[in-house]
């Protein structure tokens, strides 16, 4: 840590509040994960630290390197475009895999498929 | 004085992020259903992620970006691939 010694102080607590901000909203996506009740409630708690929370921390570092530097580094923004593509098509695929499973079963709590979607052969 | 605030925060962010680490562990080894623990899985892959972005700041070095930047495709990848196992059963058709 000796090179952030000539930072600004403004540098330095907008950094920490970003860092801070992600870290807790991280926290709080993973303790969803691990209280919420069922699958279908569980599945949109991680989203949390994958939008504000990598976002977050992306930005303070983004800024850091920047401003210790003094030349503009933004190279993050490769991680921040990746996470923000890729989420959605992952967490989709796998409550789409979730349904599937949970019909195939034939649970009672998940909502039947609509009647456009069924094959004319399973409805007389 | 900048950098003694910078180094605690970064501290603090990181026992959050350790302890985000060890609520998606729990549900990794716990859950009820396979799909809990796909779940647990890549929620494991974002916060390593993240956990190595704070230990880049720390360092002040570029070689943990690209650490991280490597996880996030593993992640998408694998979590790709076990929700199509879920859906069918193989991977590869």
């Amino acid at each position: 840590m000796s090179e952030a010694a000539d930072l600004p102080l403004w540098a330095a607590l907008l950094v920490s509040a970003l860092v801070l901000v992600g870290a807790g909203l991280t926290l709080i996506g993973s303790y969803g994960l691990l209280r919420l009740e069922r699958f279908y409630d569980r599945i949109h708690a991680p989203t949390l630290g994958s939008s504000w929370g990598t976002g977050g921390i992306l930005v303070a570092s983004m800024l850091l390197f920047s401003v210790l530097q003094t030349r503009p580094v933004l190279h993050e923004i490769l991680i921040a475009l990746f996470v923000t593509v890729t989420t959605p098509v992952t967490l989709m695929l796998l409550a789409r895999a979730a349904l599937y499973r949970d019909r195939t079963e034939g649970n009672a709590d998940v909502p039947p498929m609509l009647s456009k979607d069924v094959p004319p052969t399973q409805n007389p | 004085m900048s950098a003694t605030i910078l180094n605690w925060s970064i501290t603090i962010a990181q026992i959050m992020l350790g302890m985000a680490m060890l609520c998606t562990i729990f549900r990794l080894a716990g859950g009820p259903r396979a799909q809990d623990r796909v779940l647990g899985l890549d929620t494991l892959y974002v916060n390593a992620m993240l956990l190595l972005l704070t230990f880049g700041m720390r360092s002040g070095s570029t070689l943990y970006f690209e650490a991280a930047l490597v996880i996030s495709l593993l992640g998408f990848v694998a979590t790709v691939a076990l929700a199509k196992f879920l859906m069918r059963g193989e991977v590869i058709e």
